[in-house]
């Protein structure tokens, strides 16, 4: 039994659930093609459809896990693919890879900006998350709109397009964007002694303090970092449709990203996190979108579909649920004020 | 509601006198008198800058057009002041707008859907408090599996924005209430005020609202101390549920239609009232006037931008980012200040 009580458990379970409901429905499900060098499928499309929310949920969760939320990485993400846009734009030769290179670290450093005043707000002037970044995700729209004029820019450049649409070794490379980001974040935070200073100044910033750690610089990091992230989930996203909507880029992907982050198990009162958790709730909730439309639920009842399975995920993972539920077929364990 | 002949400022930065008689506010208040003060401050801004902004209905339309807000914003009020939080009021908006649309386009009378429509509401918050409480499931998730379903729910129903044109709605809608030339209320204002001050009085004085105090300040104490932190819990989502689809109905008077898309993002406006009012997010601490201070703030944003006129869509929300940044930073000087 001791399988079920794994923290990782009950998600891989809805994950597993959803994918064989797919396979009911379509036969191909599981079909994995190599046409021209690239993979085709189901599967991979899931890959690389859930390569944005991946990455926004992995940002999401190094917030989360000091204790803080960030609401501005939608409007972030909508900033990066407008300004990305705008420049390629300008360009004299939009296919040349140099130029849109710069581009994109100009997009990503315009980012990191945005983060740092997310940081500010948070750590030096000690408002409260959820208000300090409802300031940028009101605000961030409008900027994107300034920049690309209200308009809906379409760009045609090769190399921007790789981002988002193109394969690397027959795989989809915003996949592998995510998969690098994710190693490069778990390095960081299970290798070093970062990922204890987090979850240290999310228990208390200032006993971590008092303990020697700087807290404020960390809490500026982790909004700088969850802000860069969403850049480049902004640049995914704007490279695969090869063109800047800053209505829509990124629109409810706050709530989807905070959604991965607590159906991975880690708790939104912050002192501990779990990646692997994350990127498994962004990868379920993709499936969960791609599988409303592989079973044909009409679009009207999609939401209504997302809710019912959050639902089941949320009361599977209660483990009080389980108890109550379940409990009279095993041991019923005591009762413990929260 | 607010004089603005006599402006009752807080005296915050007045020297310290040696001792005499110093007005020191209650630090519980400081946060309510800050709002109240910066409200002032861009209120005059708003009437030194702009012509016929000083007019008495210029105020009153603030509370004309933000009747439901208030309404949604005193519920979560005291969600937040348990410690917790309630995304699901924007959808259940929607929700309550569209069934009451639906029925009323359907011929039913108007005296049954509305208790429906109320109960539709309560009975949602009822479900989430009862999921939160027993299940242990984390206030934002589980109010936003209710969001889903709210708004899942109102698009299975209709997808399509629906006229109403039932009577008893058109009457409400009309309803004014005059005090002289050009000077009214709507009937939604009324019923704003009066859920408004029943808030303020249950949240002083009445048991419930000293529970919810309590829970925000420490549950584990509050449990260890005899209180019903399991009933209370569950009936501040209750209560919220009602107060958002309450919000609802005063919604579909205000915009005489019901459609699956009301009220997006309205939780996050009526979040934003409540912290702007001086409520913490780790709950314990606020009151309910300055909810309504914060729903005034947010109002009042709007009716500058709308005094302003030549603002595109684009800086329209930049500039009301510029206004909700200034607003919060010189809210929390002035309360560190004073602290």
């Amino acid at each position: 039994m001791t399988i079920l009580r794994h923290r990782l458990f009950w998600p891989i379970a809805v994950l597993v659930v959803l994918l064989l409901s797919n396979l009911i429905f379509s036969n191909n499900f599981f079909k994995v093609t190599l046409l021209d060098g690239h993979l085709y499928g189901s599967l991979i499309d899931i890959l690389r459809r859930s390569a944005p929310l991946v990455l926004v949920a992995l940002g999401m969760t190094l917030v989360i896990a000091t204790g803080g939320i960030d609401l501005s990485v939608g409007s972030v993400m909508a900033i990066s693919g407008a300004l990305a846009c705008l420049l390629i734009g300008d360009l004299s030769n939009p296919d040349a890879v140099g130029p849109v290179l710069l581009v994109v670290v100009a997009a990503i450093a315009l980012c990191v900006v945005a983060g740092l005043w997310n940081g500010f707000l948070v750590a030096v002037l000690g408002i409260q998350p959820i208000i300090a970044t409802l300031i940028l995700m009101v605000a961030g729209r409008g900027v994107a709109q300034l920049i690309t004029d209200g308009q809906i820019l379409n760009v045609h450049s090769s190399p921007y397009r790789v981002i988002g649409a193109g394969y690397f070794l027959a795989v989809p490379v915003s996949f592998l964007i995510a998969a690098v980001a994710v190693a490069l974040t778990v390095a960081l935070t299970r290798r070093t002694a970062l990922g204890l200073l987090l979850e240290s100044v999310g228990g208390s910033p200032t006993a971590s303090r008092l303990a020697g750690i700087r807290s404020r610089r960390i809490t500026v990091m982790v909004y700088v970092c969850a802000a860069a992230f969403a850049g480049v989930a902004g640049l995914i996203y704007s490279s695969d449709i090869s063109s800047a909507d800053s209505n829509a880029a990124g629109n409810l992907i706050e709530l989807n990203a905070i959604l991965a982050v607590v159906l991975g198990g880690t708790a939104l009162t912050g002192g501990r996190f779990s990646i692997a958790g994350s990127v498994l709730g962004a990868v379920i909730i993709t499936t969960l979108d791609i599988t409303a439309v592989s079973v044909g639920v009409p679009v009207e009842t999609t939401l209504l579909f997302k809710a019912i399975v959050v639902i089941i995920l949320c009361l599977a993972q209660s483990a009080t649920f389980r108890a109550k539920v379940f409990g009279r077929f095993g041991t019923r364990r005591a009762e413990v004020p929260a | 509601m607010i004089d603005v002949t006599t402006p009752p400022a807080p005296q915050k930065n007045r020297p310290f006198l040696g001792g005499r008689r110093v007005y020191r506010p209650n630090a519980k208040h400081v946060p309510v008198l800050a709002t109240l003060a910066l409200l002032i401050v861009m209120y005059s801004i708003g009437v030194y800058n702009y012509d016929g902004f000083s007019d008495t209905q210029v105020l009153l339309n603030v509370f004309v057009d933000n009747a439901f807000l208030l309404v949604v914003a005193v519920g979560m009020t005291f969600v937040i002041l348990t410690g917790g939080i309630d995304l699901s009021v924007g959808a259940v908006i929607a929700l309550t707008t569209t069934v009451a649309a639906t029925l009323l386009a359907a011929g039913w009378p108007a005296g049954v859907v509305l208790p429906l429509v109320l109960l539709i509401g309560t009975v949602l918050g009822l479900g989430m408090g009862a999921v939160i409480h027993f299940f242990k499931v984390e206030p934002f998730i589980a109010t936003l599996a209710g969001m889903f379903l709210a708004r899942g729910l109102s698009l299975l129903i209709d997808r399509n924005s629906i006229p109403i044109t039932n009577d008893f709605w058109t009457q409400m809608a009309q309803k004014r209430f005059r005090f002289g030339e050009g000077i009214f209320i709507s009937l939604n204002v009324v019923i704003a005020l009066i859920v408004v001050l029943i808030a303020a009085l249950v949240l002083a004085w009445n048991r419930f609202g000293r529970n919810v105090y309590a829970i925000g300040g420490n549950a584990d104490s509050a449990l260890l101390m005899g209180l019903p932190v399991g009933r209370t819990r569950i009936a501040v989502y209750t209560l919220s549920g009602f107060c958002a689809s309450l919000g609802g109905v005063l919604y579909s008077f205000y915009t005489s239609s019901g459609y699956s898309l009301h009220g997006q993002g309205l939780e996050l406006d009526a979040i934003a009232a409540v912290v702007i009012g001086g409520v913490l997010l780790t709950g314990g601490s606020g009151y309910v006037l300055g909810t309504v201070l914060g729903v005034l703030v947010l109002g009042l944003i709007q009716t500058i931008i709308a005094f302003q006129g030549d603002l595109n869509s684009w800086w329209t929300r930049i500039v009301v980012g510029v206004l909700l940044f200034a607003f919060i930073v010189l809210q929390r000087l002035v309360t560190r200040k004073a602290k």
